[in-house]
């Protein structure tokens, strides 16, 4: 169990972390995410031990690890770069960590052609690290972090420079390859898409901050305020200036419906709602139409992104199929209200979509 | 187009050669043929001269001399200047991009300024012609050109190999010299160079920190007149012989001087 109780970092007058409490349990696959720079590095580099912490206390079962050098430590790291020792074979890469531990060379062997079978490098084994192509090098960063069996491994945005086709794949192994040793299994992204596949627990940071830590999915559909909303949707969250009278919602001269918690004061309010919640076409009886004016489209795939202006806030649109729409043309977007999110002015969440799961 | 490049390159290195032919030439003349007039390559060859520096101990002594100083510079530098350079490349403390400028600076001054106190030094310490003398004057300009050219080489590197081996386990004097030093070898063959051509061809310093003991082969060149009168013959084969060492050295490490000047720091 890895804890971390109000810690902070400091470097210069800038806090790269503030006041960061975490708890990991074993076994467990927890998820940083969060924007570049939100100090998901800096906060992975003060779990290993790498930097030291300018406040608060990290403890692992209980003991704290704070003054602890990195190499006491049972840990396991993978960078975004890809790092290996350029001077040693892939097989001495895997082994290095076991030839220091002093494992020997029967158990050593084994490990070091198991984690090559999960990680199929079979057949690089006896190439230099650079001989190999950018995803291969990868791999055998995170079969030296497998090996060694560290009861922390963190892995911080593996798979951001490896092409899409790999992407996929490691995605789906590796918290199934790390969940069978045991160990507190953390993954920092950007992509929100990757917490959701990964699963587990997610932490929201921005800023230097943890913003919400739960389960994932529940961070996903019950975000505890704008922030988190906002840094776990991609594309990026919809949001618009609202006013509450009586049940109705308007911004200027458009009315986004009817909010669906009665209970609510008339007050001023944000609103949001998911790109994939918009549609070009009504969807059932409550759904409300916006005009919005288009400024671009992006077709990727079978999706069309539309970028739009409504009533001057930029708003993505995320539809099936591939739709061609001019730019500068004027067309109806429908939402259902019940979508909506609605969060104050100081950005704490007052509703949530219905459908969106409660607790669990 | 091709011949006129070809006759430019030819002519260029013609250019370069010539001091070098003439040395070679002066060489294996006699004193008297070289006093006695031009000629192109010599009338009555003759091997005299390089047989007296091989046989003469005030000859031959003067290389070993200075080989002496100047493997021990090359090995007190490079082994100073690793961990300094590593200090620069990976770490921030106060004052260090002025101590790194300082160190530089150090070359820019002039060695006669440091000869009367190096003496002096020396003197009172009893180093005073000894190699170790000379080879510790010679830190004075190399170490801050092989910390130089070590941190282009290092900042290469990236900081996260440090840090994987630290979390794999190593430990610092063990990652340094286990995966670290093979990895910057380029650098370190080439400082090593540098300092090695620096120190043996550094004449000032060598010439008055020595007197007969370790006196090194720069300053046995300087005698240019002994009893014999003008010994030119045998001062040209005394210089061909010097050349030898840097071809050597150049033979060894030209492939990786390419790379320290694409770093820039060469």
């Amino acid at each position: 169990m890895l804890e971390l109780s109000g810690v902070s970092k400091r470097v210069g007058r800038d806090n790269h972390i503030s006041d960061v409490s975490l708890t990991f349990e074993r076994g467990s696959i927890n998820v940083l995410l969060g924007p570049t720079l939100a100090g998901k590095t800096t906060l992975m580099r003060l779990m290993a031990g790498l930097d030291k912490p300018t406040g608060g206390e990290i403890r692992i079962d209980g003991k704290s690890v704070v003054g602890l050098p990195v190499r006491k430590r049972n840990v396991a790291m993978v960078y975004q770069q890809f790092i290996n020792y350029p001077g040693f074979t892939v097989y001495e890469n895997i082994a290095s960590p076991m030839r220091l531990a002093k494992v020997d060379r029967a158990t050593l062997d084994r490990k070091v052609k198991e984690a090559a079978r999960i990680l199929k490098l079979e057949p690089y084994l006896d190439r230099m690290p650079l001989e190999l192509s950018g995803g291969q090098q990868q791999r055998t960063a995170i079969a030296r972090a497998l090996v060694k069996g560290a009861e922390l491994v963190l892995l911080d945005e593996p798979l951001a420079n490896l092409d899409y086709k790999l992407r996929e794949e490691l995605r789906v192994e590796l918290p199934r390859i790390f969940a069978e040793t045991g160990a507190v299994f953390v993954y920092a992204t950007t992509e929100p898409q990757e917490a959701l596949l990964l699963g587990g627990h997610t932490a929201t940071m921005s800023e230097g901050r943890i913003t919400q830590f739960g389960n994932t999915i529940d961070v996903y559909n019950r975000p505890a305020d704008l922030s988190t909303a906002q840094i776990f949707s991609d594309p990026p969250l919809n949001v618009v200036n609202v006013t509450k009278r009586g049940r109705e919602l308007t911004f200027g001269e458009i009315s986004l419906g009817q909010a669906s918690d009665t209970s609510l004061t008339d007050d001023r309010y944000v609103a949001a709602v998911r790109p994939h919640h918009l549609s070009l076409v009504p969807g059932g009886r409550h759904s409300v139409a916006v005009t919005a004016t288009v400024g671009t489209s992006e077709i990727t795939g079978s999706e069309t992104f539309i970028h739009v202006s409504v009533g001057g806030n930029r708003w993505v649109v995320l539809t099936q199929g591939v739709h061609r729409v001019n730019s500068g043309e004027v067309i109806t977007v429908y939402m259902d209200p019940a979508t909506l999110y609605l969060f104050t002015e100081q950005g704490m969440l007052v509703q949530a979509p219905e459908f969106a799961g409660i607790g669990g | 187009m091709r011949g006129t490049k070809i006759l430019v390159v030819c002519i260029y290195i013609l250019f370069l050669m010539l001091p070098i032919y003439w040395l070679l030439n002066m060489s294996f003349k006699t004193t008297n043929e070289i006093l006695g007039g031009f000629s192109w390559y010599p009338q009555e060859f003759t091997l005299e001269s390089y047989k007296t520096i091989f046989t003469d101990p005030t000859w031959y002594s003067g290389y070993i001399n200075s080989l002496k100083y100047v493997l021990m510079n090359t090995v007190i530098s490079v082994s100073l200047a690793l961990p300094a350079a590593y200090a620069f490349s990976r770490y921030r403390f106060m004052g260090d991009k002025h101590l790194f400028f300082w160190l530089l600076s150090n070359r820019m001054a002039p060695p006669a300024i440091f000869v009367l106190p190096f003496v002096e030094l020396y003197s009172a310490m009893n180093l005073f012609d000894t190699s170790l003398a000379v080879a510790l004057a010679h830190c004075l300009f190399n170490i801050p050109l092989a910390v130089w050219i070590l941190e282009g080489f290092m900042s290469g590197v990236p900081r996260e190999i440090d840090e994987t081996a630290y979390i794999d386990g190593y430990s610092f004097p063990r990652f340094f010299v286990k995966i670290f030093m093979p990895l910057i070898a380029a650098g370190i063959g080439v400082t090593a160079f540098f300092c090695f051509m620096f120190s043996w061809v550094e004449m000032l310093l060598a010439k008055n920190l020595t007197s007969v003991a370790a006196k090194p082969i720069v300053a046995v060149m300087t005698r240019t007149a002994s009893t014999a009168g003008y010994e030119l013959g045998l001062l040209a084969a005394a210089g061909a012989l010097t050349l030898i060492p840097g071809v050597i050295v150049i033979w060894f490490v030209r492939k990786h001087i390419a790379k320290g000047f694409a770093l820039g720091r060469v």
